[in-house]
């Protein structure tokens, strides 16, 4: 399944890659491969913008704009201003460290 | 060394108290035992889920009990797990961890729970609370240095999005291997000397995974029904005499059936069909699917038939159009839609909502007047 196309904001800094395999390794879609040891798109499209390839990159050779694709916390942010998170269930009432 | 040796005290069931690890008040069912640990004793917990487990989780996919459904956050043990035992990094949402324990039967190895507020791993990354920094504060509570002689912790592969496995290394020192995805999937993980397929690094969504979904999508567009529902029995009742209940009812009523038939179609069908429907935008695929059940329902349902154009007319503007609202909100739920592309559909989709509610409150005040011989 697939989403819309040409939507997603993620990008590759080939001159930064190392060709260490972790994005490809973290993504869920399989949007990237290596090739000659660097870190190509093999399905941009399947992007989700989770981030998990950006904050794994130890060379910010990957960037994304990222974020929740939820309706309801996009919509709520539209109305109360901010950026959309996903906290409409919010139960921050306790934390149990000692 | 004695101190080194670890003990399973399966046979008695002691309240179970350790420092930083984890402090439980009374011992809940599916703790089984201790673990004796340099650190002091950590609470074993069954890999074998109960019917109260089954009960809850039940609960959890239909209603608000989801949304304080935890664990302490802490050190656990699954087994007899030792000093080379693996550690698996968990999240505190009590089905997260659930899943996890019940998939290590036969295995000795230690859980650590992440404090993230009672949600899963993958909505947790998203927010943070599955993080670097809970992560690094969590291994260096639970004093995991002095449990194991091994410098790494095996973390799902959903949790990536909250982690920087560079950053806890360089931080806590603990390399992040990232499992697989599944929770099913980690004793073959495991065996396979910490290596994924690629199957077990990607993200489905099955129909049942899909199906599974869909009580919590209807639950919330159902809560807002009461109030529609009397929209509309007071719009067909009322007159210029005041609210007639017999018109209420019998001009009121295709209405609210349809109106279940929105909810349906958009927090249900929609979902369930989902690759099966046309075009990308969840916006237009619960439009189709709105569009087609109204029409058929009109079909096999002659009193739903409206005879009047401008009830017709809002028949098919209205109804079509909240089923394609609703299944937008689906998108919450997917494992692959983007920030911006519901942002793109959202563009779209928002002010043609507007405009034909709009449209539709105005066609129905017309039908009023009419009825009440004004126009």
């Amino acid at each position: 399944m697939k989403y819309l196309l040409n939507t997603a904001t993620i990008e590759i800094f080939p001159e930064k890659c190392t060709g260490c395999g972790m994005c490809v390794e973290v993504c869920p879609h399989e949007v990237f491969t290596l090739n000659n040891k660097k870190a190509i798109f093999q399905d941009r499209d399947s992007c989700m913008e989770c981030g998990a390839c950006v904050s794994n990159c130890a060379f910010n050779a990957v960037a994304v704009n990222k974020g929740v694709g939820c309706a309801a916390a996009i919509i709520n942010s539209m109305i109360t201003g901010g950026e959309p998170s996903c906290d409409c269930s919010g139960s921050d009432k306790k934390s149990n460290c000692c | 060394m004695q101190e080194l040796r670890f003990r399973s005290k399966l046979e008695n069931r002691i309240p179970v108290q350790t420092c930083c690890s984890v402090s439980l008040k009374t011992t809940p069912a599916w703790v089984s035992g201790n673990v004796a640990t340099p650190i002091g004793s950590v609470p074993q917990v069954s890999t074998v889920l109960s019917g109260t487990d089954y009960w809850e989780h039940f609960k959890c996919r239909t209603t608000s009990y989801r949304n304080d459904y935890t664990v302490n956050p802490g050190l656990y043990a699954v087994g007899d797990p030792d000093r080379n035992s693996d550690v698996l990094v968990s999240a505190n949402y009590k089905y997260s961890f659930d899943s996890l324990r019940r998939e290590l039967k036969g295995l000795d190895v230690w859980i650590l729970v992440l404090d993230t507020k009672g949600i899963n791993v993958w909505c947790a990354a998203g927010k943070g609370t599955f993080g670097t920094s809970e992560l690094v504060k969590r291994i260096s509570a639970a004093q995991l240095d002095k449990v194991v002689a091994h410098r790494q912790v095996i973390v799902p592969q959903l949790g990536a999005p909250g982690l920087s496995a560079f950053q806890v290394k360089q931080t806590a020192g603990f390399k992040v291997l990232y499992g697989p995805v599944r929770a099913k999937d980690l004793p073959a993980y495991i065996r396979a000397g910490y290596k994924a397929t690629r199957e077990m690094r990607r993200v489905n969504f099955s129909v049942s995974d899909r199906l599974i979904l869909t009580p919590m999508e209807i639950n919330p567009a159902m809560k807002k029904f009461p109030l529609y529902a009397a929209l509309v029995l007071v719009l067909f009742g009322l007159s210029p005499s005041g609210i007639i209940f017999k018109d209420a009812f019998t001009g009121g009523l295709p209405f609210l059936f349809l109106g279940l038939v929105s909810v349906f179609s958009g927090a249900l069908l929609t979902p369930v069909l989902l690759p099966c429907v046309p075009f990308r935008s969840f916006a237009v695929k619960g439009w189709i699917i709105g569009l087609l059940s109204v029409f058929i329902l009109t079909r096999f349902v002659p009193s739903l038939n409206q005879q009047n154009t401008y009830l017709l007319i809002v028949t098919y503007l209205f109804f079509p159009q909240a089923s394609s609202y609703i299944a937008l909100q689906f998108t919450g739920s997917t494992t692959f839609t983007g920030m911006s592309g519901v942002k793109r559909e959202l563009r779209i989709a928002i002010p043609t909502y507007i405009v034909s509610c709009a449209v539709s409150v105005i066609l129905l005040i017309m039908f009023k007047f009419t009825r009440w011989g004004v126009i």
